[in-house]
């Protein structure tokens, strides 16, 4: 990476990573791809979220499915650890909390495979500020 | 300069900015009780945590109290030193620290000279309201010192010290809470620690947690032993302060009284260690002029700065911390060891006497002394050559002990020979003292000239690091004093960087040199207690007949009886040491 | 893919569940099978919405209608009329309490969402080991036009203007600290972030950090460049070993992007940042603590004055502000300092992340606007009490704070307030207590914690406390007297009024608090030794009552001190001078017959 050299060119680099991430989100040709973010902070990973997240990606790679699966910090849904962040272009994102592996392969079965929701959905309580 | 005004207890008063509001209550006679704070003015040592909480004072306008010893004065500022409110708190505070504090003030070694107690009769404590759990800590007995930490009320004038003016490090607190306390890392003992025995911590101590070890007893078995004859000496420092233990004002020289008492507790031959002091000045005085000519013919090799070595503090000092510099000292040894080497030889042999039957005590205003005295290179066969070393305040129990009303003892003389001495081993017991009784002899035997005048007053005062030039005949000589082994470390910095400009440096652990140290009557923060021994100390000088270590006529005596010339193969052999690295 | 066209969304909140949210779910099954719709429509059960007070709560998918205190009977009429024609349930949308409006689309109701995230924008959205994604949120765009458009005093201008204060617990106006910083003439000046999150079930900061921490270096930088400073450091307890590793990814990073270094964006501003570790001392939590500490110094407070800010870590004007304080700093730059402002109360601006815990359904991490009150924060947000017991109390402020009772339910959260309230924001623990917790007990857990964390300089906090915490475990033991009482509120004023920094200083409150809103609790211990919470063990009395117990033996085999005697069949008998109150009795008993008094 070059650095970056004026406030320009931060503008410019912002601007690409949005329009990618848009591209994420409101796509909804083929290719664009399902992500799933993980809650990777430490309260999280205490209650099994490497795991889980280690079973989305063998998983699905295993089943050939491409999906991203990121990390991400912390929800704020101590009571519901660990929580996961499931993203079907073109949709709204859902938030399923106690996702462990059981959980983790009835959402890869039914959401990710059938788009299917399944139980366990946490609704997001909070707005965040949109930049 | 910007001065503020302020009203105390409804009086005003105006100080310059900067001022705290103990000072300034100072000024105006209220005198707000403290505890841990301490301050030796004009000497640069300030102990200001603000942590024992006595010294509150309510401020109009504050949400809490707030500590007069480290809250500076503002404008406008409207102070109350005893409303109910500060008398209540002051009081909680001190029954809070007496709960936490062993109640044996009967048979404290500090009794009658703690700080704690003052404080408690001072607020007229009755009862301890707050009961509960004590800290208990063991006790740790080192050569010198002993710490007794329970007694420890976490004023940490010893930590400032030990750490910033000596630059020693050895304590500090340690764990949290009520644990908290003092004391070396890991808790360790002092003995295994870099600690140099200054005795600095247990001089402003205001409790009984730090304290000398008590040699009374040995000495007076040894006084009450009809087999032995019993030898005593006196530091220069001594009689400059033993006054004040029996209600002397500070500053009043006491020699003759001291002889006197030494006479009636038993002692059977009072001598001084000025005596010695002057025989260090022939051996210390000859290496100076040794290395100086070498230099100046050209050696290379030649080890300069020569640096003093009366202070045992300070060997043990440079040993743990600047061992590369162990060969820059002289290797005279300090006046108490050449004593007792010469005691329990010449002198020994002199009065017929095994050396085994003879018991030699000296009386120094030092803890280090004690250690000294115990380090195995000045045996013999197992054999110190000096059996006790006791503090000055020990002497002065001792002497209640012995019922002597010592402020009608008469004037008594020294014994001789080994009680003869001159101004300039008087001196040795101040800062600038040994290197200006080096000076005068070392000028008169280098230029082969008598002195024009024998006071050398750019050598003396109070600042931690002075330096002077002296001029021998044509022949610059830069010499360097530190009191106080944090300015010490700044020269022995500057020689380890090849930077010091001196040609002999004079070095004493204690701030003040031997008349504050550590086993002198407690000063409790007083600096004027500490000028005005210095100042009884150069009168003694000034009032004797022979004030130049090589006119002595006992010294030269013993040369031609015994020692042959300074540096002498038998003088090496008695009146020198060695250097170890301790790091 | 499936091709369910719709979705029906049932709360599962504890709340809601205890008004029959799950019958409300199967009979949208079953109606809904009726119809034979199963295969397009499908009925989830989820967790909280958050809105307790007007649970259960149903929401339908695509279209975002929300439908409040929904009955298992109303399922028919949405069925047939929502489901079936399309047409919404008028009576069971939510009403608006001053419009009178039906809202039909949660979109238009995020004022139901009690909680606005700022200092936690990013977390849990972006991944924080990944600076472009901090970036695409705007992220360094704030340094950006600081450094490019806006002057050192002009910034400092819009942080005061914000009204923000410092969240790790003082409430010191930032703006004011920063100025202050700036006047101070030096040759070098620092900025320390204090990431030693020290109270007890706080971790907001951690959380911070792990989620998004280039938006605590890039409030750094802009810190740097208002006050002067090229130096920044951040004090981390090493018990954050996530949080430092994504720390240090992030200022690597930072660096490779040239936004953190020398000449950043080309302006000529340089600025860099290093991390030092703490080891978890409660007290280092304190800046001057904090200062000695990174010194490589005991971490003990001083006296201030002089304030960091003109004397500080090596003695060079210092500041220091908190992570969630300064995790707030580029949202006031990009939005604007009057946008942050029209958040909050009139003395308190924006928002505060609490940690909530304790006797709570949903325990989390919030952030909700200053002004919010404890009852939407317990209800709405947490979903109530545990297991449907009383709520008591509140213990806000961590060690340092004290406890809110009832009354306070409905009083807005700002920081005055909860002074008033005898408490403190602190940083933002926040700990429910039901009517099982012993008041006497949790002061006494606070202190304990305080005298474990204090520094034992100054004498009221290091023996102070512990006398403080004596006379409490002598209450809770059954020893106590009621001058205890007396005693324990005065020592606990002078402590307050006499120690050295604000650990002290606040360290009784819990102890006062505790007695000003419980001080009948205080009583029973002292006086009938009796704790009404059953949770003082040396108060509490087992016995066997005659009538219920049927001889079974149970109890008395499993009693580890053999306490209790009787023969098979007959009534058993606690011996309650060997009796150790472990309450295995109790527990073991089938029959109820255990009593405790």
């Amino acid at each position: 990476m070059n650095k970056i050299k004026s406030l320009a060119d931060l503008k410019k680099l912002q601007t690409e990573v949005q329009s990618k991430i848009k591209l994420r989100e409101m796509g909804d040709h083929s290719e664009t791809l399902i992500q799933i973010k993980v809650s990777m902070a430490t309260c999280g990973i205490a209650s099994g979220a490497k795991e889980t997240m280690s079973h989305f990606i063998e998983e699905l790679d295993h089943q050939g499915i491409d999906v991203i699966v990121t990390q991400t910090g912390c929800m704020g849904y101590c009571y519901a650890e660990p929580t996961i962040e499931l993203t079907i272009p073109g949709q709204q994102p859902v938030v399923y909390g106690f996702v462990n592996k059981a959980k983790a392969q009835e959402i890869i079965e039914k959401h990710v495979k059938l788009n299917e929701m399944v139980d366990g959905i946490i609704p997001v309580n909070y707005s965040s500020i949109d930049n | 300069m910007e001065m503020i005004n302020l009203t105390i207890d409804h009086k005003p008063v105006v100080v310059r900015k900067g001022t705290t509001v103990l000072k300034a209550a100072s000024s105006i006679g209220i005198d707000i009780p403290t505890l841990c704070y301490m301050k030796l003015d004009d000497m640069n040592i300030e102990n200001k945590p603000g942590g024992c909480r006595v010294c509150v004072v309510e401020v109009k306008g504050r949400r809490n109290l707030a500590p007069a010893c480290c809250t500076e004065a503002t404008e406008g500022m409207e102070i109350s030193t005893h409303t109910i409110r500060v008398v209540n708190a002051r009081r909680t505070v001190v029954e809070l620290i007496l709960s936490d504090h062993p109640a044996d003030c009967l048979i404290c070694a500090k009794s009658g000279n703690c700080e704690l107690q003052d404080m408690a009769h001072h607020l007229g404590i009755r009862q301890i309201h707050y009961q509960g759990e004590q800290s208990m800590y063991r006790e740790d007995t080192s050569p010198a010192i002993i710490r007794e930490i329970n007694k420890c009320i976490m004023c940490r004038r010893c930590e400032t010290m030990c750490n910033d003016v000596q630059t020693v490090g050895v304590l500090s607190a340690v764990n949290r809470g009520f644990q908290a306390v003092v004391a070396p890392a890991f808790e360790m003992n002092l003995d295994h620690s870099v600690c140099t025995y200054c005795g600095q911590c247990v001089a402003v101590c205001p409790t009984g947690a730090l304290t000398e070890v008590d040699e009374t007893g040995a000495v007076i078995r040894a006084l009450s032993d009809p087999k032995k004859t019993v030898v005593v000496q006196t530091a220069p420092a001594v009689r400059a302060a033993l006054g004040e233990e029996f209600g002397m004002s500070a500053g009043t020289l006491v020699t003759g009284k001291m002889v006197a008492a030494l006479r009636r507790l038993g002692f059977d031959y009072v001598f001084d260690t000025d005596f010695a002091a002057d025989l260090t000045i022939m051996e210390e005085g000859t290496e100076l002029l040794n290395r100086l000519s070498a230099y100046m013919a050209g050696d290379q090799n030649v080890k300069l700065p020569i640096l003093t070595s009366c202070c045992p503090a300070w060997v043990k000092f440079f040993e743990h911390s600047f061992p590369e510099l162990k060969d820059i000292p002289s290797t005279a040894r300090s006046p108490q060891q050449m004593f007792g080497s010469i005691a329990k030889t010449y002198f020994a042999d002199k009065i017929g006497v095994k050396r085994k039957n003879l018991v030699v005590v000296s009386i120094m205003p030092c803890l280090a002394k004690k250690y000294e005295s115990s380090r195995p290179e000045f045996a013999v066969n197992g054999n110190p050559d000096v059996d006790y070393a006791l503090t000055t305040r020990e002497l002065a129990h001792l002497i209640n002990l012995g019922n002597i009303e010592f402020k009608s003892l008469p004037n008594e003389e020294f014994d001789s020979p080994l009680g003869e001495s001159t101004g300039a081993a008087v001196i040795f017991g101040t800062t600038g003292g040994v290197i200006e009784a080096a000076v005068r002899t070392a000028y008169e035997v280098f230029t082969g000239k008598p002195l024009p005048r024998v006071d050398f007053e750019e050598l003396r005062g109070m600042e931690g690091l002075r330096k002077a030039t002296i001029d021998f005949n044509g022949t610059p000589i830069n010499i360097g004093i530190a009191h106080g082994l944090g300015n010490a470390r700044k020269l022995l910095e500057d020689i380890q960087a090849g930077n010091s400009e001196f040609h002999a440096i004079e070095i004493m652990s204690c701030p003040g040199g031997c008349i504050g140290g550590g086993g002198q009557p407690y000063h409790h923060g007083d600096a004027e207690i500490l000028k005005k021994r210095q100042r009884a100390i150069y009168s003694e000088d000034k009032n004797k007949t022979l004030r130049k270590s090589h006119e002595n006529p006992y010294i030269t005596k013993l040369y031609e009886e015994f020692l042959g010339a300074p540096l002498s193969e038998k003088a090496h052999h008695l009146l020198h040491t060695k250097y170890f690295d301790r790091s | 893919m499936a091709d369910y066209n719709m979705h029906i969304l049932v709360c599962g909140g504890t709340g809601c569940k205890a008004s029959q949210s799950e019958l409300i779910k199967s009979n949208f099954k079953t109606r809904l099978n009726e119809f034979g719709l199963s295969d397009e429509i499908q009925v989830i059960m989820t967790g909280c919405f958050g809105f307790c007070e007007k649970g259960p709560i149903v929401k339908i998918l695509p279209d975002n209608t929300f439908y409040t205190q929904v009955t298992p009977e109303d399922v028919f009429e949405i069925v047939e009329e929502h489901v079936i024609k399309g047409r919404k349930v008028e009576r069971l949308l939510y009403k608006d309490p001053e419009s009178k409006e039906h809202i039909v689309d949660t979109k238009g109701m995020d004022f139901y969402k009690k909680q606005i995230r700022i200092a936690l924008r990013n977390c849990g959205f972006i991944n924080p080991e990944n600076i472009e994604e901090y970036i695409g949120r705007d992220g360094y765009a704030a340094l950006g036009t600081c450094l490019s458009e806006i002057t050192p005093d002009e910034v400092i201008r819009m942080i005061k203007d914000s009204g923000l204060r410092g969240r790790g617990g003082g409430g010191f106006p930032t703006g004011l600290k920063w100025e202050l910083t700036r006047k101070s003439v030096s040759d070098q000046k620092y900025v320390v972030c204090n990431a030693d999150e020290g109270d007890p079930g706080a971790f907001m900061d951690r959380s911070i950090l792990e989620g998004d921490p280039h938006s605590v270096l890039e409030a750094m930088a802009i810190c740097g460049y208002c006050i002067g400073a090229d130096k920044g450091l951040v004090y981390i307890r090493a018990e954050y070993p996530l949080a430092i590793e994504r720390l240090k990814i992030a200022i690597n990073q930072a660096r490779e992007y040239g936004l953190l270094g020398n000449d950043i964006l080309g302006t000529g501003f340089s600025f860099d940042v290093e991390i030092r570790y703490g080891a978890g001392a409660f007290v280092c939590g304190e800046e001057t603590a904090l200062i000695h500490s990174m010194e490589g110094k005991r971490g003990e407070p001083t006296v201030k004055p002089p304030f960091p800010a003109e004397k500080g870590y090596n003695g060079k004007p210092t500041n220091v502000n908190n992570v969630e304080t300064f995790a707030n700093i580029p949202v006031i730059i990009n939005k604007g300092a009057e946008w942050f402002a029209s958040i909050g109360t009139a003395n308190s601006k924006g928002t505060k992340v609490f940690a909530l815990a304790g006797k709570i359904n949903n325990v989390g991490l919030i952030e909700v606007p200053m002004g919010i009150t404890l009852r939407e924060i317990i209800y709405d947000i947490g979903g109530g009490i545990k297991d449907g017991r009383e709520f008591k109390a509140v213990q806000t402020g961590g060690p340092s704070g004290g406890c809110l009772t009832k009354s306070f339910l409905d009083t807005p959260i700002d920081y005055d307030n909860l002074v008033a309230a005898g408490s403190m924001m602190g940083s933002g623990g926040m700990i429910v207590l039901d009517d099982s917790d012993c008041m006497v007990a949790i002061a006494k857990f606070y202190l304990e914690f305080t005298l474990d964390e204090s520094c034992g300089k100054c004498t009221p906090c290091r023996i102070g406390n512990k006398r403080l915490y004596e006379i409490l475990e002598k209450i809770t033991e059954g020893n106590g007297k009621v001058e205890d009482l007396n005693r324990l509120r005065m020592l606990s004023s002078v402590i307050k009024d006499t120690s050295l920094c604000g650990l002290g200083q606040t360290s009784p409150n819990p102890v006062l608090s505790t007695l000003d809103h419980f001080y009948d609790e205080y009583l029973s211990h002292v006086t009938s030794h009796k704790c009404i919470a059953g949770q003082c063990k040396a108060l509490m009395h087992y016995s066997i009552d005659v009538d219920k117990c049927t001889g079974c033996t149970l109890c008395f085999r499993n009693c580890p001190v053999g306490a209790i005697s009787g023969e098979k069949r007959a009534s058993h008998y606690i011996d309650q001078s060997l009796c150790i109150k472990c309450g295995v009795c109790f527990a073991k008993c089938k029959f109820d017959a255990v009593l405790i008094a």
